[in-house]
């Protein structure tokens, strides 16, 4: 069986699942099966057939696992964005279709030899950074929940951190596989771009406020130097650079500090001052409302969930429990429709794509390639980490997307460009010479 | 580079097992102490899905709680309505989002969420949940009833106090009513006119449930213990002869009687109780000793919670009290037995208590469990839990008991409590007037028993108290008393 009739029996799967999970929405909310659930299962079919035939065309020799695991993932997200709210729903179908002509434009483009992209590091590396200050540069900025993420150009919104993840990864598989013997010596001046790098995370966070998404770019930064230099001293002076300027950083940015204290200390046994009325209130019921609320709902999922449909996402009064539930807060939906049995499900799943991803590093044959499957899927796994880990209270909380799941255009064509750069690297391991 | 790429997939693995664990963690460990925390909103949706059980009164078809439903977000939730408002107000309680619950809506949750463990609730629970259907609760049938509910609630007015009546055969509370009262439909719309209800007292405090949690000064009606301990000893008889000078001398301190101006010279215990001589009954309590009084209050329930469905807390148990904890004295000397047997010293009682004390006296001194609920009713009409009389223990001797309800009949014949007569009825009361130190802030009081004649076992034990009167017990309690009492006597006689 080839990899890309794998690849079809996988799609067919997760479009059975796909269909089923959306049946079980509209049954549970509309008591019975109506046939736009139907439509949208063979909707959701014929475009990942799409994407398949494209595959075929392209890169025919790509791993043939990760586009069915990417397909569960949306599956997963479109179901559960429908449920929360079926108008959202919509618009992520439609973001997940504009992701697989993103995904399908990127492979036609690239097909030949993607690695031209190594010649232009330095210019991604420049656009990573400027994507990344993008929020904080004056009338296109807007802050949301404390950090600065968006921006707005006309009616046109998106997170541009999202991009300059995929653009920075380019940027470091370019530059490390350029300079790792260099680098590996441990010569102070060869150390300049790390300091550089490392700087650029911290003027993130500063000025950005948005925590996740430096410990993320600096995670994959850090990861790539260890698999170029296979060096873990560096990796540990990395982590501590990072550690000793978050802990500079911490006294002077209030909103790192109420960040760490609500991880700490979400529930109060007495009233605590409030920043959001200036009264005294129970920090469960102020700052951290967002987080306790979302461990209630984690809970009350217990092993088996309550079904897709059936979770409790409303007040008595009908108000919203969770705040920003459909893009950083999905997993606590996941987790109480679900239960432990489709969390931890979904999880697998992750795992299953960060060992596909990380198959196909080892897989290539140049360092470039290595460095770039390795990185994308670092990146993947690390994103998913921060972001139910936070919602977990495995660690502070901060506003990131989980990957195919969450809500948010610019999230989803990310997560695509990723899957293309590992198809077209495995593509390029397996094609026989 | 493999095997840093190798050990960066393990790393990855590590990472995403650890949320493993933890959302493992947060589902099984962690989530019974989630689901009990009070800002759990998700827990109270999910006791609002239950169509509630009702709550009826005593009388047939008249529903004190009851349910409306209102669709939010896709889901049918049940809130509470009170069709009779503030008549059981303080039984019933509340169930609301806002506030949580108070009265048997706390105690009996369970019951009336369908939660109890009960087997024929657990089966149509689970059929309820598997047909998709919202499961439903247990109605719950009081022994209140509603009438005379009204009454004693009309006829307390703006008087803060409160009025418990009860079968002292059986045990069933027939009324339980607190002054001021408030509108529990109110508890959840708008708290703020709950708030500022106003009374002849401040605080007004019309949440608080004065029938079983308010303590008073019991005054007079404590001699009704006293003479109980006395004549239970076998060191005094009704007939024992004391002469009364207007006071008696405590520690060199001179004790008045109500009214010093009229002494009553020489004069037995039965008449020191029908007209309410305090140096009487000092000089008993003074050779008795506190102990021995103390004692016998503890045999009419006395230091404990009287036995009620209402949550614990809402009711208080009386007697001594010191900086508002039970006082429990160690030696003789540490009570003024002297004061404490006409009921003033630290002695503080609930109307719940006193009416369960008359009520003893009445029955033969046998203290019934008084009982709120008479039974619990699933959907399914079945009966799944049913009073029936609990005695918690003889109180004093059948002798003692009935010396003093003649005692307690005679007082209303020709002595304080008059005003308490109902014709074709035979009454016993004892009229109380504890006194705070302030002018027309006096506590007043009257317990009563009342049956058809003086050889049947009277149907009826009552206990009004009154907050800050200027009159007596006998002038301001004991009307109200009477009132209560015809209007139950009246559907007890046409049921």
């Amino acid at each position: 069986m080839t990899a890309r009739n794998r690849e079809l029996a996988g799609l067919l799967l997760a479009a059975v699942i796909a269909g089923v999970a959306l049946a079980s929405v509209t049954i549970a909310r509309d008591a019975g099966v109506s046939a736009r659930a139907l439509t949208y299962g063979a909707l959701f079919l014929t475009l990942y057939l799409v994407a398949h035939v494209v595959i075929r065309r392209t890169v025919p020799y790509a791993d043939g696992a990760l586009l069915p695991l990417t397909a569960v993932l949306t599956a997963f997200g479109l179901t559960l964005n429908y449920r929360l709210d079926p108008d959202d729903g919509g618009r992520q179908a439609l973001w997940v279709l504009i992701g697989v002509g993103v995904l399908a434009a990127t492979l036609v483009a690239l097909r030949h030899d993607y690695r031209v992209l190594e010649s232009y590091r330095y210019l991604f590396g420049v656009v990573a950074v400027v994507l990344l200050l993008l929020p904080s540069a004056p009338g296109l900025g807007e802050e949301v929940n404390g950090a600065r993420l968006w921006v707005h150009v006309g009616p046109l919104q998106f997170q541009p951190g999202e991009l300059a993840k995929i653009f920075l990864i380019l940027f470091l598989a370019g530059y490390l596989r350029e300079k790792r013997e260099v680098i590996a010596q441990g010569r102070l001046k060869d150390f300049g771009p790390l300091f550089a790098i490392w700087g650029a995370a911290m003027l993130v966070i500063v000025q950005t406020n948005d925590l996740g998404s430096a410990l993320l770019n600096f995670g994959i930064f850090l990861a790539m130097l260890y698999v170029a230099t296979g060096r873990a001293l560096f990796v540990a002076a990395g982590l501590a650079l990072f550690v000793g300027g978050a802990a500079l950083l911490y006294n002077a940015l209030q909103h790192v500090q109420e960040r760490v204290t609500i991880w700490l200390h979400p529930w109060t046994d007495e009233r605590v001052y409030c920043a959001l009325n200036g009264r005294l209130e129970f920090r469960q019921d102020c700052a951290s409302y967002q987080l306790v609320k979302s461990l209630y709902s984690i809970a009350n999922g217990g092993f088996g969930g309550t079904g897709l449909g059936e979770g409790t996402f409303t007040s008595t009064d009908g108000a919203t429990l969770i705040p920003y539930l459909r893009t950083d807060f999905i997993y606590s939906a996941v987790a109480q429709e679900l239960g432990l049995v489709g969390a931890a499900a979904l999880l697998l799943v992750f795992m299953l794509f960060a060992v596909r991803g990380m198959r196909v590093a080892l897989r290539a044959q140049d360092g470039f390639s290595k460095l770039l499957a390795a990185g994308l899927t670092f990146g993947f796994a690390l994103q998913t980490f921060i972001i139910v880990g936070g919602v977990l209270r495995v660690v502070p909380l901060t506003g990131i997307t989980l990957p195919f799941v969450s809500y948010g255009g610019t999230s989803i064509v990310a997560n695509f460009l990723m899957l293309a750069g590992l198809l077209l690297v495995s593509h390029r391991a397996s094609e026989p010479r | 580079m493999n095997r840093q790429i190798v050990r960066l997939t393990y790393v990855s693995l590590a990472l995403v097992g650890v949320l493993v664990v933890m959302t493992t963690y947060w589902q099984t460990w962690a989530a019974a102490g989630l689901a009990d925390r009070q800002d759990n909103a998700i827990r109270r949706v999910a006791e609002f899905s239950v169509d509630r059980g009702l709550i009826f009164s005593w009388q047939p078809r008249r529903r004190l709680a009851r349910n409306v439903e209102r669709t939010v977000d896709g889901r049918t939730l049940f809130f509470r309505r009170y069709p009779y408002g503030r008549l059981a107000a303080h039984v019933v309680g509340y169930s609301t989002a806002g506030r949580s619950r108070t009265g048997l809506e706390r105690s009996l949750n369970d019951y009336l969420t369908a939660s109890n463990a009960n087997l024929s609730t657990i089966v149509d629970k689970a059929l309820d949940e598997l047909r998709g259907k919202p499961v439903e609760g247990n109605d719950v049938v009081l022994n209140l009833d509603l009438d005379a509910q009204r009454v004693a609630l009309e006829e307390l007015g703006t008087q803060c106090g409160a009025v418990v009546a009860l079968d002292p055969r059986t045990g069933k509370v027939r009324v339980m009513v607190s002054s001021p009262g408030f509108d529990p439909n109110l508890v959840e719309e708008s708290f703020q006119r709950i708030s500022r209800i106003t009374a002849d007292c401040r605080p007004a405090s019309p949440l608080l449930n004065r029938a079983s949690a308010g303590l008073y000064v019991p005054g007079s009606t404590f001699k009704v213990i006293t003479a109980s301990a006395a004549l239970e000893a076998k060191k005094f008889t009704p007939d024992s002869s004391f002469v009364d000078p207007g006071y008696c001398t405590v520690y060199g301190k001179r004790v008045n009687n109500f009214d010093t101006s009229s002494p009553f010279g020489t004069i037995d215990l039965e008449n020191a109780l029908v007209h309410s001589v305090n140096s009487v009954f000092c000089n008993v309590g003074l050779k008795l000793g506190a102990k021995l009084i103390l004692d016998t209050a503890k045999r009419f329930g006395f230091y404990e919670r009287p036995p009620l469905e209402s949550p614990a807390d809402e009711r208080l148990p009386s007697g001594l009290y010191e900086n508002r904890r039970l006082y429990y004295p160690r030696l003789d000397s540490d009570v003024d037995a002297g004061r404490m047997a006409f009921g003033q010293e630290r002695m503080l009682v609930t109307p719940l208590q006193m009416a369960m004390v008359a009520g003893a006296i009445g029955v033969g001194g046998r203290l019934l469990e008084p009982q709120v609920v008479d039974r619990i009713v699933t959907p399914g009409r079945r009966v799944i839990v049913q009073q029936r009389p609990v005695l918690i223990r003889r109180a004093v001797s059948r002798e003692t008991a009935d010396a003093v309800a003649r005692m307690m009949r005679l007082a209303v014949e020709r002595g304080t409590g008059t005003a308490a007569q109902i014709s074709g009825y035979s009454v016993g009361g004892k009229t109380g007037t504890g006194e705070t130190g302030v002018p027309g802030s006096n506590t007043t009081w009257f317990i009563a028993f009342a049956g058809r004649d003086e050889e049947t076992p009277p149907e009826l034990a009552i206990a009004v108290v009154l907050q800050n009167q200027s009159g007596t017990g006998g002038t301001t309690a004991a009307p109200i008393a009477r009132a209560v009492m015809e209007a139950l006597l009246r559907t007890t006689a046409n049921p």
